[in-house]
């Protein structure tokens, strides 16, 4: 497994939108590397074979019924917000591009 | 208060939920004096052990009084109604705060109940107030949480265990009878053990999940934390069940836990095999603990069981499997935490964009075990890691579940330490994060393959003096077996000790 | 990078163009994808959301049981195969209108997958391979405040409302199509408004571009003429018409040529069409920065849908486009150009609807392809979304066929109903359009052009009844157009002759 490096570290700080300063980048890359070390012990354990369990119990088909069921009045849905303007979430100016 | 009131008052304490439950029904009592008691026990006593990171006394107190209404009436809404609760604060509560022990849920009141806590109002009990935890349930020590630590009502200077440190905490400091918890790797058990308390994780999808805060939403269990086996049995009866909310939930009913853990009362466990599993236990282990293991297994014995090893050869990779799973999890569920729609928002810049924000805000408001665990799921699930790890992993899981099916062909429960060691002190291994994790060790296994736990105390070990737990692990969906054998272990422990262990006053 | 593009033909002298198109489908279900929100378009902000679709921590999702129905028939009619189990995933990106942070949708496993859909471009078939239609979530939209109106660029903060966060979208990937050459704009058209035509028969969407809940992204490259080897693509996001697929494909292939004459590389990019100006700008290049880290979402179980209830789905779909659309040509008499005419007008299912109102054939397709086609067009909407219905139209030629309308008066009508004025009674009456009969008020008329040309009155008088047509002008004229030119010929004859 490979180690991580503190360029590799600021990337995934980034991709996850965590603004980390360079003490913290010096203080994270070894330790995760540590832990990444200790988990390459499972490369090889299981067989190419061997299905992947992702829940605990095989349930599928879980639906509900396509019927309108009480929400939040937009009080609530507001109630946390950092700022609100026009019963809508205001948020500061996005850069980049129109979804 | 005067020296008969105290005395009173002190009795209220250390009964179990079930005794105060009786107590209510023979009109000894009424829920307010409880409710009053707790809460005048939580400010005499919750300055130093820090289990509540949130007290609501008005509303517990007028819960109380609706519960003595209601018996008044002849109406009462279950068997536990008008016996008060601690909720952990990782579980959603209508208009009580619910910060996850983090600061970036500082002030966040959320405008709905967590299914398990509207079970909780539908069944009368009143709710002291929210738990202290490690942030976002990501520790074994409640130290990651972003308000202070809880301390060890056994040892201040010790953790009480994590990431349920507050919960376990407040009820073994008799502040509250009840409290629920979460169990994501251990975070019920673990603390439990080493506060010598009961906690339960239940089979995964035999209580609703809707309303808790996700680490890892396929691990993740809301439990019992209590301080005997038949009161979680009943708080298990009260929340558990099927949740159309939670798509996960298992549509059928829970196995008669009450009766299971009464019959495990009577002390008879004939007919029982019980397998000790091999892996867990031996090196890392601390000896007072495996001393303690070993008595637990005899009186299994002495009751009737029948006891054998079992290997299950693949739990020595339970801790990296779980490592890779619940990082990968949380690191996606962590990311609604952006500061637009609640919670904090932190500028860097008076003009700061919107991404800007996030990411100062994200720094800021969670703390360093977050962090950590947050860039390992994004490196884990990245394009071209994603098969070596996260998939790597659930294979191995696979394999984990594999050998808990080849064992309960053999055996009705499996069992083991709960925890490798007693509780250490405060601060000791927060700085080595691999040492941290090595608590989970025992307890993960179970969540990797949603498979039900109980943590029972199993007496104080020689070299400290401090509690530490007996796991019992048993099939899903066959909770019932962990509450019966819990139970018989329990009377068999309580008879040879001549009563409860209890802290001695803080 | 080049700002002269290069004009259509040479473009196709030297280049292929390869398409592939993205439509996501906003399906008309009651309630959310994953929770019992509303769905309803239009409703106050933030005020059809629940802790789910708003991602409020601990919330968890429950699919929609008509939505995964409504997916399995879009495959089917897409000529797909269904999964026997698929699972949806997580994709992970940070977007204020999102409210987790990561949009629930179907990775590697989806609902629907290998189909196909025969498009019809002026009597030649191009056959679409459908790669997959898979199920997601939509997002919330923002409102870009200060700045200039409405745009992102410049904007002071943004506003968000997550009532559209959680509607259930089905996303619907074509493999890449080549061998079109010139036809490109007009497959792509084709291909969506048959897309469109097939939703609207299935009745799992409003299927209202303009409303956006039809969305189509555009994915064009160029090739080398011969070549076979697919060049760079980009993707058109924001293509929110029929005509603007084909504006936006053509525009596309323009541009890339212009860019790749230059010598240039074309960038792999996300472009936004703009409606009003007809051209692309660049949005955000696609870089390996963007890496989703798609897994499956833990707090949903798989969907294993079994064969009988695929089959029964499947006993649940209208008739074939193709089949349906020889039958309906066969019933109404059309001719192959009046028929392709109408399908590339994509009016074939208002025409059907104005049929099956009550409307000739000829009668519906007059008003739809000759007035209404031509108001859609200058307006840059589809027919069916100006506002006039089938009801109207059966309404208005009845009114000319009882007489009290002429086909002016009745183009008037139709102005009065893209207007919104009401009814065509309401119209009529309120516009005062309906045909005089009065003999008095046109005799005098009458009388009074004759006054006014003794000459062409002369002229009749001797037996060239021809020129009663420009008295007949005059007439018309007084009356602003409210009278029986018939009738009032007969008054000019009876008077002069």
């Amino acid at each position: 497994m490979p180690e991580i490096t503190r360029d590799e570290v600021a990337h995934l700080a980034n991709l996850a939108r965590i603004d980390l300063d360079d003490a913290e980048l010096d203080h994270l890359a070894p330790q995760l590397s540590v832990i990444l070390e200790s988990v390459a012990s499972l490369s090889g354990v299981a067989a190419g074979d061997i299905p992947p369990t992702s829940h605990a119990l095989p349930l599928t088909n879980v639906f509900r019924e396509d019927v309108v069921t009480p929400g939040l009045t937009p009080e609530q849905a507001l109630s946390g917000a950092p700022e609100v303007e026009e019963q809508r979430f205001s948020v500061p100016r996005i850069l980049g591009d129109e979804q | 208060m005067s020296a008969p009131g105290a005395e009173r008052a002190a009795r209220l304490l250390r009964a179990s939920a079930a005794e105060l439950a009786d107590a209510l029904a023979a009109g000894e009592t009424t829920s307010v004096e409880i409710t009053q008691a707790h809460l005048d026990r939580i400010a005499a006593v919750d300055g130093p052990v820090h289990a509540f990171l949130h007290v609501d006394a008005e509303g517990a107190l007028a819960q109380a009084k609706a519960s003595d209404e209601r018996r008044a009436a002849g109406t009462l809404l279950s068997a536990l109604d008008g016996v008060p609760i601690a909720v952990k604060d990782v579980l959603a509560t209508e208009g009580m705060p619910t910060t996850c022990g983090s600061k970036i849920l500082e002030g966040w009141v959320p405008p709905y109940d967590a299914t398990v806590v509207r079970r909780l109002k539908e069944a009368g009990l009143p709710i002291l107030g929210k738990t202290n935890m490690d942030e976002f349930a990501m520790g074994s020590s409640t130290e990651h949480s972003a308000y202070g630590p809880t301390h060890n009502p056994w040892d201040l200077d010790r953790i009480p265990g994590g990431s349920g440190g507050g919960s376990a905490a407040a009820v073994a400091a008799f502040e509250a009878p009840l409290a629920l918890g979460t169990d994501t790797g251990g975070s019920i058990r673990q603390p439990g053990a080493v506060t010598g308390t009961v906690g339960m994780k239940p089979t995964y999808g035999g209580i609703s999940r809707y309303g808790l805060v996700a680490m890892a939403n396929s691990l993740d269990q809301v439990g019992p934390v209590t301080r005997t086996v038949l009161d979680a049995a009943l708080l298990h009866e009260a929340i558990g069940g099927h949740d159309p909310r939670d798509s996960t939930s298992i549509d059928q009913p829970l196995p008669p836990l009450v009766e299971a853990a009464r019959q495990g009362l009577t002390g008879d466990l004939t007919g029982l095999k019980v397998g000790v599993v091999t892996e867990l236990s031996g090196d890392g282990y601390q000896p007072g603990v495996l001393a303690r293991f070993q008595e637990g297994v005899d009186l299994l014995v002495k009751a009737g069981a029948e006891v054998v090893e079992v290997s299950c050869p693949h739990f020595v990779h339970a801790l990296a499997t779980y490592y890779l799973i619940m990082p990968c999890e949380a690191s996606s569920n962590l990311a609604k935490f952006d500061a637009m729609r609640y919670g904090l928002r932190v500028w860097p810049s008076e003009d700061a964009s919107a991404e800007e924000v996030m990411r100062a805000t994200r720094d800021a408001g969670f703390g360093d075990e977050v962090k950590r665990r947050i860039i390992l799921g994004t490196y884990a699930l990245s394009s071209g890691y994603y098969d070596a790890y996260y998939g790597q992993a659930q294979k191995v899981r696979t394999l984990i579940s594999r050998d808990f099916e080849a064992a309960f062909e053999k055996v009705d429960v499996l069992v083991s330490p709960t925890a490798p060691t007693t509780a250490f002190k405060l601060g000791e291994k927060l700085d080595d994060p691999i040492a941290m994790y090595l608590n989970d060790l025992a307890t993960i296994p179970a969540n990797l393959a949603g498979v039900p736990g109980i943590s029972v105390p199993s007496g104080l070990a020689d070299e400290d003096g401090l509690p530490a737990g007996f796991q019992i692990l048993a099939p899903a969906l066959a909770d019932d077996r962990c509450y019966r054998v819990g139970a018989a272990l329990e009377a068999a422990l309580l008879e040879q000790w001549g009563g409860p262990l209890v802290p001695k006053e803080i | 990078m080049s700002d002269t593009l290069v004009a259509f033909d040479d473009v196709l002298a030297s280049y292929d163009p390869a398409l592939g198109l993205e439509v996501h489908v906003e399906l008309n279900t009651n309630s959310k994808m994953f929770c019992g929100c509303p769905t309803e378009f239009g409703a106050e902000p933030n005020s059809q959301v629940c802790p789910t679709c708003l991602g409020l921590p601990g919330a968890m999702p429950v699919v929609n049981r008509v939505a995964v129905e409504s997916a399995i028939r879009i495959g089917l009619a897409l000529n797909c195969e269904i999964a026997e189990w698929c699972r949806f995933a997580r994709k992970n990106y940070f977007y204020p209108d999102m409210p987790k942070n990561f949009q629930t949708s179907q990775y590697d496993e989806p609902i629907a997958f290998d189909g196909w859909m025969d498009v019809d471009v002026d009597g030649e078939t191009f056959r679409v391979e459908i790669e997959r239609a898979h199920m997601e979530e939509d997002t919330g939209k923002s409102l870009h405040v200060g700045g200039a109106t409405g745009r992102i660029h410049g904007a002071s903060h943004s506003l968000v409302d997550y009532n559209r966060a959680g509607i259930p979208l089905i996303e619907i990937v074509t493999r890449p199509i080549t061998g079109m050459g010139a036809k490109a704009p007009d497959v792509a058209k084709a291909y969506v408004a048959q897309l469109r035509d097939l939703i609207v028969a299935l009745g799992v969407s409003d299927a209202r571009m303009d409303q956006g809940s039809i969305r189509a992204d555009v994915n064009l490259s160029l090739s080398p003429k011969g070549s076979g080897v697919l060049g760079t693509r980009t993707e058109t996001k924001n293509v929110n018409s029929l005509r603007s697929v084909e504006r936006a494909v053509r525009y596309e292939m323009s541009r890339h040529a212009a860019v790749l004459g230059a010598g240039e590389t074309i960038l792999q990019e996300t472009r936004h069409w703009h409606e009003d100006t007809g051209v692309t700008t660049s949005g955000r290049e696609k870089s390996d920065a963007e890496d989703y880290r798609y897994f499956p979402e833990p707090d949903l179980v798989p969907v294993a849908p079994s064969r009988e209830w695929v089959e029964e789905l499947r006993g649940t779909l209208p008739e074939n486009p193709t089949q349906k659309r020889a039958r309906l040509q066969a019933e109404w008499g059309f001719s192959d150009f009046e028929m392709r005419d109408t399908v590339a007008a994509g009016a074939l299912l208002i025409v059907e609807e104005t049929i099956n109102a009550g409307a000739t054939p000829q009668v519906a397709r007059k008003w739809w392809l000759g007035e209404m086609a031509r108001r859609a067009n200058e307006a840059g909407v589809e027919v069916g979304a100006l506002g006039v219905t089938p009801a109207h139209v059966v309404r208005v030629q009845a009114l000319v066929d009882e007489g009290t309308l002429n086909d002016k008066l009745a183009r008037q009508v139709f102005d009065g109903l893209l207007a919104g004025e009401g009814t065509p009674d309401e119209i009529v009456a309120a516009r005062g359009l309906a045909i005089v009969s009065d003999d008095g008020a046109l005799s005098a008329a009458v009388d009074n052009a004759i006054a006014a040309n003794p000459d062409v009155a002369d002229k009749i008088r001797d037996g060239k009844v021809a020129a009663a047509g420009a008295l007949i002008g005059e007439v018309m004229k007084e009356m602003r157009g409210q009278a029986d030119a018939g009738r009032v010929r007969e008054l000019i004859l009876e008077k002069l002759t």
